[in-house]
């Protein structure tokens, strides 16, 4: 790629008519990253989308770059082996909420403890869409839907404190239509390893407004906490701010000219389980960055480890055929 | 190309004599290291010049209850002067650690044969754990066996003494003495196990010095004690062979040696993912010690993420490898369609096991064939080839690699417990004598699915410039790549990927008969770890006359073009299989031949003289 041509975010539309439901937010996710990935200075040839199954997960058929959709689940796997394979490459993987926490969740987890270098959104539209609205693992307790017609009773899962518990350096969140959502993928691009972003998507046809008790534009001031790293944890137009209870040893909603507002120190890990818990009756969501704290990527140390055991040695495949103890035969057979 | 001869060949006149051949089983507890007193064993043993096959036996817990017959670990060695193809049916001779190991074995020895009982665990306990009233070495029960019995814990004991070790640490010398005895007996040199223990041992030079004094106390018992002439040193001269440089091989190295040649040849870095399963892992950790020939292994969360983990590898321009058991490869299912769809090069190993379930982790069956050439959703073809001894590991993991990158598909290899285990002396091969198949990565002006002349698409290495595209699951429409649902695409593609597995079959060479003639009454078909039992029944009634000739089958799917014609030459065919008969299914299928199950279904290898008996019976 000539480095002197700068692309655009049509550089990076292929040429597939995008077949989502129309007003999906799957298109706003589409539209930021195509848009991103130019400032981010980018080469499709170098670029790699790895997805699993579910609508979120035809995602890579929209980019004119390299992608792979592979099976339910798999994603993770599939990106490992293709970052172990070429670590030059940089690994975008897409996924959803069953994808990602339902079928393939052993290996969401095991890629997040290994940190393998990639950034990860998940779409969470709290649904199943492509098989046309079973409740998933992130629905809340009480979801009508063809497999639960009288309400799920099982509790969700949370992906923002899942991907903390299994380990992960970088957990953020984003909202599919939201401006900021492009700031968010950049701070995730940004980081040197395993970039977890939860996403919340629309689901139009089998999960309206799921989430609009936080993103509807006449609330969103009230129940959305953009975090910045360094800066206070203000919300409601600053009138409102996140504090420390200290009897509770939990957090609490403050007056933005308390005091006690907290800044946001993004490599806490202990008070970013905190926000991403946050009670959605008492609290805004928590939104941006929740945690950041760089480690060592686990291809580099698999790349450094194959460097320095190999260093002296030979590929020699006479040498290794030869290996143990031999012996030689001189004798012709004896013939009867 | 075919072998027709109708006299005995040289090979089958210097078959394997009783009398030259001797099968000694090492048999104990599984704490008393009977593998690794099998293992010395047969290195001395190919040290003397000896043919062999070994056979080690193993309970699936790592330390069953001591003393009790389920946690009996026993090593089989066959060796001799002439050619050996069978770990042996019955032992001449069974060394038996305990009650428990002698409960266990002493069936299967042959009528006057040697057991060598250390009497210092014959106690009441152990009597009682191995469900003994009695202690058969003190009644008439075991009459129709010559017994030695003493007290090889307190020998031990004695020789171990002067290194202040505790109890518990100098019993441990137990197999080493027992060696030693058995070294002595078969006239074997003491020398390549002494520098064995002082290697392992380094950093422990008083163990190392221990087991060699415990080692030497056996030699010298065997030498000077006088136990009624009943122990007598033996002398097997060395076997003919093929001159040439020669070790032993177990099939899980010879196979990771052949991968390793296998990625030279392609010239491709190798990735291996897996995941730690009987009877494959030791795959793994050979494999893991190579990295200085451009391989990565990844030991993966689960058997699933193995095999994804190895086709994202291939896609991004390695060789993708993965292995597994039975049990991982049925959980691996949907992502070798994953890798039947989009086309890309992998290899995956099967060390079958007894089935299904869990079945029966450390004992051997060949009853995965189905689940390798059908086992998969939809219409799915893979090249399937089957490893027939610890040697030919090494050429079928070759071809494998082959197969996989001309033909940008995943390529089944199967071998099983028996074969990843057992050692035999294998004459090393010329790695400069090897026709390469170097892969060229696509790098301009070529469709995904373009085809060429085998039928293979071209492998595109993310990376390249101008060359971007998507793959999936999804049906695709052909040379684009692009998702299509089209009914006639749907048609063209499936027809694609079975027609590029056909043309496989242009590249293989034709079946042969290993022993005996193109045509005649009977064809014993065979494929895997049975051909030593079928080799060895076959040629012994061809010996006494019988018109029985042998075909051992490498390519499974697809198979070779002559077979079919080839088995109509035929009167009668046998199947002889460890399942309850897939190869025979496979054979009457394809050829509409009226192919006869044989099936051993017992997580054991054939004995020769069950298949012997049974060609005696076709011919009758």
């Amino acid at each position: 790629m000539n480095e002197q041509v700068k692309l655009t975010a049509k550089d990076w539309a292929s040429e597939q008519e995008v077949r989502w439901c129309p007003g999906c937010g799957d298109y706003a996710i589409l539209k930021a990253v195509q848009r991103t990935l130019p400032e981010l200075g980018s080469d499709p040839a170098n670029t790699v989308f790895v997805s699993g199954i579910g609508c979120s997960s035809r995602f890579p058929y929209y980019m004119a770059s390299y992608g792979f959709h592979t099976i339910h689940g798999r994603a993770c796997a599939v990106a490992t082996g293709v970052k172990l394979a070429n670590p030059e490459l940089d690994v975008w993987i897409i996924t959803g909420d069953g994808d990602a926490l339902s079928i393939g969740g052993n290996h969401t987890m095991h890629l997040l403890r290994r940190n393998l270098d990639c950034q990860l959104l998940l779409f969470n539209n709290e649904i199943y869409g492509l098989t046309k609205g079973q409740y998933s693992p992130t629905s809340r307790v009480g979801t009508r839907s063809p497999s639960t017609p009288f309400g799920s009773v099982d509790r969700p899962a949370l992906p923002a404190s899942f991907a903390l518990g299994a380990g992960a350096r970088f957990v953020a969140r984003g909202i599919d239509v939201n401006k900021k959502l492009p700031e968010v993928l950049k701070a995730a691009h940004a980081h040197k390893g395993a970039a977890f972003v939860e996403i919340f998507q629309n689901c139009i046809v089998y999960n309206d407004d799921v989430f609009g008790p936080f993103t509807d534009r006449k609330v969103a001031a009230e129940k959305q906490l953009w975090l910045e790293a360094g800066e206070k944890m203000l919300f409601a137009g600053g009138e409102k701010g996140i504090g420390f209870d200290q009897s509770t040893k939990t957090l609490k909603v403050v007056a933005g000219d308390s005091g006690e507002v907290l800044v946001h120190d993004p490599a806490n890990r202990a008070i970013a389980l905190l926000l991403a818990e946050m009670p959605a009756d008492l609290f805004p969501v928590a939104l941006g960055v929740l945690y950041e704290d760089p480690a060592p990527t686990y291809e580099s140390a698999v790349v450094e480890q194959n460097r320095a055991v190999s260093e002296g040695k030979v590929a020699d495949l006479q040498a290794l055929l030869r290996q143990g103890q031999t012996w030689q035969v001189t004798k012709e057979p004896r013939v009867e | 190309m075919v072998t027709a001869t109708q006299k005995l060949t040289p090979v089958e006149a210097t078959a394997a004599d009783r009398a030259e051949a001797v099968v000694v089983r090492f048999a104990g507890d599984s704490g008393d290291g009977m593998q690794l007193t099998g293992g010395q064993f047969t290195l001395s043993t190919a040290l003397a010049g000896n043919d062999l096959a070994t056979f080690p036996d193993f309970p699936a817990e790592i330390r069953a209850p001591q003393g009790t017959t389920f946690g009996v670990s026993a090593f089989q060695i066959n060796f001799g002067s002439a050619a050996i193809e069978t770990a042996g049916d019955a032992p001449d001779v069974l060394v038996a650690m305990n009650p428990a190991a002698l409960k266990v074995n002493v069936a299967a020895l042959k009528e006057g044969g040697l057991i060598i009982a250390d009497t210092g665990e014959f106690s009441a306990r152990n009597l009682a754990k191995a469900g003994y009233d009695d202690n058969p070495l003190e009644n008439d029960s075991l009459a129709r066996y010559k017994v030695i019995a003493f007290d090889i814990s307190a020998r031990t004991l004695e020789a171990v003494k002067e290194f202040g070790l505790s109890n518990k640490e100098a019993l441990r010398s137990k197999n080493m003495w027992t060696l030693g005895l058995a070294l002595w007996m078969f006239d074997r040199d003491r020398q390549p196990v002494v520098d064995w223990l002082k290697a392992k041992f380094a950093k422990k030079p008083e163990i190392a010095e221990a087991n060699i004094a415990a080692l030497n106390a056996g030699h010298a018992y065997g030498e000077t004690a006088e136990i009624g002439g009943q122990v007598r040193q033996h002398h097997i001269d060395p076997a003919p062979a093929e001159p040439g440089l020669y070790r032993t091989v177990t099939g899980a190295e010879s196979l990771s040696i052949g991968l390793v040649a296998g990625a030279q040849l392609a010239g491709l870095p190798m990735f291996f993912g897996s995941y730690p399963i009987t009877p494959a892992s030791p795959l793994l950790h050979h494999l893991s010690r190579l990295k200085q020939f451009g391989i990565t292994t990844f030991q993966a969360e689960d058997e699933i993420a193995a095999i994804c983990s190895a086709i994202g590898a291939s896609y991004a321009g390695s060789l993708g490898v993965t292995s597994s058991s039975g049990p991982g490869i049925a959980l691996k299912g949907e992502a070798i369609g994953l890798a039947v769809m989009t086309e890309l090069p992998l290899v995956i190993v099967n060390s079958q096991r007894g089935g299904p379930s869990t079945g029966l982790p450390t004992k051997t069956e060949q009853s995965d064939l189905y689940q390798a050439v059908y086992g998969r959703n939809g219409d799915a073809p893979i090249p399937v080839i089957a490893a027939r001894s610890p040697a030919d590991a090494y050429d079928c993991a070759i071809e494998a690699v082959r197969i996989a990158v001309q033909y940008m598909t995943p390529v089944m290899l199967l071998t099983d417990g028996y074969i990843a285990n057992a050692a035999e002396p294998w004459k090393v091969p010329d790695a400069s004598s090897h026709v390469p198949f170097a892969v060229r990565f696509a790098e301009k002006d070529v469709e995904p699915y373009q085809r060429d002349a085998r039928g293979s698409r071209p492998w595109i290495k993310p990376g390249t410039p101008g060359l971007e595209h998507r793959i999936g699951g999804i049906e695709k429409a052909p040379v684009t790549g692009h998702i299509s649902y089209t009914p006639e695409h749907h048609a063209q593609m499936t027809e694609e990927r079975f027609a590029k597995v056909r043309n496989v079959a242009d590249s293989i060479p034709e079946q042969d008969v290993c022993l005996g003639s193109t045509s005649g009454r009977l064809a014993m078909v065979g494929w895997g770890s049975t051909f030593g039992p079928i080799h060895q029944a076959v040629r012994r009634a061809r010996k006494r006359g019988m018109d029985v000739s042998h075909i051992h089958i490498r390519h499974i799917a697809p198979f070779p073009k002559n077979l079919g014609a080839l088995l109509k030459g035929y009167d009668k065919i046998i199947v002889p299989e460890m399942n309850a008969g897939q190869l025979k299914t496979m054979l009457r299928d394809q050829f509409l031949v009226d192919a006869r199950p044989m099936n051993k279904i017992a997580g054991q290898p054939f004995m020769i003289a069950e298949i012997e008996a049974a060609i005696e019976e076709a011919l009758a």
